[in-house]
């Protein structure tokens, strides 16, 4: 069979499966006992061994395969979960991923080696038969316990009043019945006929979705005694295997209830929470190159474009538009319609932040595992949309910013401890729209930063001098952090601390047009700031003429535009700078930066400055003449040139020629 | 190259340039275009005409000239940018005239030999004979080299 033009799909999917399995993993590993999560883990695996047999992969398929094996031991009770599977469960899906990317780039598996990881794997399964051989006897006598919540409990106890029976039902279906969904819609049938049932593991939605594998168990209170509803059941075909387990007497019941009421509790505020990530991450994580967009945002886009149809119609209409009232109407009205529907068409781009949050939780709980230090992510808003082209860019600087906090702000457990706070430090993350901006913070209840600290540091690595040093307020020092060469850190660690840090977040947050702050409370914490546009395609610009081109300045990082004479230019060590508001501005002649011959158009006694901003710096643009402020759409120059010096991008002007627009960042 | 999904096999977009002819694949060809209206693009290389709108998109020109080592010429009534595409990229090609598609048998190319002229040997993949004509067929690998810009 040709699967070429499956690829793609199976791609997506087994991504957005392997999302789900990160997650339920990190889940499982903080709710071992979590029956649930362990099935969703076995069904998500199975899938994606599923799409790869048919793929023809053999080598996932191989993998996954003992990855069931190894679950399906955790599932039967047969071994304990412990750090060790999990971390070997990790290690699996590091593995799938590793596959996955490689079948992505190559469309082929590769020869990735996974002998000792299925070795391990092995040693877990063999593991258990040791433990088995020793409580063999016991082990079909064992009562599986199940976690029923209180309302469950409270029915099972109101039946046991009335004299009434009620089970626990584990139906095995035969591996080879066909409509799972069916034959398990016949088993509820049956039972619905003899009694009540009061709980479905997984839900009754779930089973008739036919997500479940071959098991399920139903919790059902009856009139009937085991015997006779075990008979009822095995006259049903495809049925593998039946358990019934009589639920205990009163007593015990409400011994249990309070029993398991905390643990319940616990359990019924995280599962509902676990259901709605999965299935926000079933919205949203079909994302490879493409955007998923509601049908809603499409229809409004549709009206729009409609009405824009509409409007020409009217305009091609000469006789009623010969007065010219009419027509100052349909322009107001086509301006109104450009403006909605830019703002659809911009909606359409947006993508939820989450894609670029739900990697996190997974690096937090290796980095913390890897630095002894125990710490807790805590994240909000990750529903807030943004660009689609931030999504891509923003990843690399929050990572920084996250292992940053961990590594430099959290303490270690004793110190923690020692200065009475919670031995768990929580980073916290969060997104919110706030305006024109999306901003995202990043805190950490750390140590915080000491600005003598570095002040000291940046004397030793040569950033200021003493006496500069002495003069900076505290908040001043504390973001000389973000000056290239500075790293704070006593240890370099291979997380973070190599030197070329907070520098490179600056420079790429402003590169998409955003800043970064940092504030920061001695013992207390650090917050670092992020805010970013809404959207990268359209920004306001100011356009100006360098001797007879156009070119085009970002007006997010103008801070404002005078006249200098020509006579208050100095020059030092071929530099030359200029005295503007008592700050020393270097000069950027914008003619020479762009390449044009060095005739000298005759002396003028003053010229136009911009004097634009890259974080603290500023930089005084020698430009020819001003044209205006404009509303422009961001081009890219293309592949081939890609990475022009100076140059941010291109946008296409009113008349249609293309003007440049300029990366200042680059100028200085 | 990519051979598959070709329908059209062995036939050549012909163009002139210093009185020789060229030929490109026409699978790499998209269209041509008569625009005179370029943005020249600071720091970079001379053979960078600029950037052209073409239909709202943003496409780089090179001028097949400066980037062979003919002496440039102005832009005229016959000149033509063909807008081609390998890998990905869409560059329009800045040409003396362009006028007729042709198709050339493979018993019809023939090797390159030593044309003298090392500049433009670089960029040739093959010669196609036609009606005693010679056509040299771009080697557009080599033309859309990004390393080359440098």
């Amino acid at each position: 069979m040709d699967t070429n033009q499956y690829l793609e799909l199976f791609i997506e999917e087994s991504k957005e499966h392997l999302q789900i399995l990160n997650e339920s993993l990190l889940k499982l590993e903080k709710n071992t006992e979590d029956i649930s999560l362990l099935n969703e883990i076995f069904r998500v695996s199975h899938t994606i061994k599923g799409m790869a047999a048919t793929m023809g992969y053999t080598k996932v398929t191989k993998l996954t395969h003992e990855m069931e094996n190894l679950l399906h031991v955790i599932r039967n009770g047969e071994v304990k979960i412990n750090s060790k599977i999990i971390d070997i469960l990790f290690e699996s899906l590091d593995k799938l991923e590793e596959y996955i990317d490689y079948i992505n780039e190559n469309g082929e598996e590769g020869d990735l080696d996974t002998g000792k990881l299925v070795k391990s794997i092995n040693d877990i399964i063999n593991s258990k038969f040791d433990f088995e051989n020793n409580l063999n006897i016991d082990e079909e006598n064992i009562p599986q316990i199940y976690n029923h919540d209180k309302y469950v409990l409270n029915l099972i106890s109101k039946a046991k009043e009335k004299n009434l029976y009620a089970f626990d039902i584990d139906v095995s279906l035969s591996s080879k019945c066909m409509l799972k969904s069916a034959r398990a819609f016949i088993i509820f049938n049956a039972l619905e006929k003899i009694g009540e049932i009061i709980q479905s593991i997984p839900s009754a939605e779930d089973i008739e979705d036919e997500k479940f594998d071959l098991d399920f168990t139903l919790t059902i209170i009856s009139k009937l005694n085991k015997e006779e509803v075990k008979k009822i059941l095995l006259s049903i075909s495809e049925i593998e295997n039946i358990v019934i387990q009589e639920i205990e007497s009163d007593k015990n019941l409400i011994e249990k209830i309070e029993q398991n009421n905390k643990q319940i509790d616990d359990s019924n505020i995280k599962q509902p929470s676990i259901e709605n990530n999965l299935n926000k991450s079933k919205e949203s994580k079909k994302m490879g190159k493409t955007v998923r967009v509601d049908i809603d945002r499409l229809d409004n886009l549709m009206n729009l474009v409609s009405e824009l149809i509409i409007i020409k119609t009217r305009m091609e209409d000469k006789d009623g538009i010969r007065e010219k009232q009419n027509m100052n109407e349909a322009i107001e009205y086509l301006e109104r319609i450009t403006t909605s529907l830019h703002d659809a068409v911009m909606k359409v781009r947006m993508v939820p932040i989450e894609r670029v949050f739900n990697r996190f939780p997974r690096m937090v709980r290796d980095l913390s595992k890897e630095l002894n230090k125990e710490i807790k992510l805590e994240m909000s808003g990750e529903d807030t949309e943004v660009d689609r082209t931030i999504i891509d860019e923003i990843g690399d600087p929050l990572i920084h910013l996250i292992r940053n906090s961990i590594d430099h702000g959290v303490e270690s457990p004793e110190k923690r401890e020692k200065s009475g706070k919670n031995k768990t430090g929580i980073v916290n993350l969060r997104a919110y729209p706030d305006g024109n901006n999306v901003v995202v913070e990043v805190e950490d209840d750390g140590n915080g930063i000491d600005a003598d600290k570095i002040r000291n540091k940046s004397i030793e690595k040569g950033i200021i001098t003493q006496e500069i040093a002495d003069m900076l307020t505290n908040e001043e020092a504390i973001n000389l952090l973000f000056e290239a060469g500075f790293s704070t850190a006593e240890n370099i660690t291979d997380i973070s601390g190599r030197g070329v840090g907070l520098d490179v977040v600056k420079t790429k947050i402003e590169a998409i047009g955003g800043t970064v702050e940092v504030e920061t409370i001695k013992g207390k914490g650090t917050k670092f700031i992020i805010r970013l546009p809404l959207t990268l395609a359209i920004i306001q610009a100011l356009l100006v003429n360098i001797r007879d081109e156009i070119y085009a300045i970002p007006l997010s990082s103008i801070k404002e535009i005078s006249p200098v004479e020509n006579k208050e230019i100095r020059k030092i060590q071929n530099q030359e700078i200029i005295l503007f508001r008592n700050k020393t501005l270097p000069i950027v002649r914008l003619d020479k930066v762009l390449g044009f011959d060095d005739v000298l158009i005759k002396e003028q006694e003053e010229s136009i400055a911009v004097i634009v901003k890259k974080g603290e710096k500023e930089a005084a643009l020698i430009i020819n003449d001003l044209i205006g402020q404009q509303e422009i759409v961001i081009k890219s120059l293309g592949k081939y040139l890609n990475s022009v010096n100076h140059l941010a991008g291109a946008t296409i002007l009113g008349n249609g020629e293309i003007s440049l627009i300029l990366d200042v960042n680059s100028l200085f | 190259m990519d051979m598959i999904n070709r329908d059209y096999k062995n036939q050549y977009v012909i163009f002139n340039l210093d009185d020789e002819s060229y030929g490109i694949d026409i699978y790499n060809v998209k269209t041509i275009e008569r625009i005179s209206n370029f943005t020249r693009v600071p720091n970079t290389p001379e053979y960078i005409k600029g950037v052209i709108n073409l239909r709202g998109e943003v496409t780089p020109v090179i001028d097949l000239r400066v980037k062979f080592g003919i002496q440039s010429k102005e832009i005229d009534k016959d000149s033509r940018i063909i807008i081609t595409t390998f890998d990905e990229k869409i560059i329009g090609l800045l040409v003396d005239s362009s006028s007729e598609v042709i198709e050339l048998e493979s018993e019809e190319i023939d090797n390159v030999p030593s044309i003298g002229n090392k500049n433009i040997e670089n960029y040739i993949d093959g010669i196609g004979k036609k009606n005693g004509e010679l056509i040299l067929l771009l080697k557009l690998k080599k033309v859309f080299d990004i390393n080359e810009m440098i």
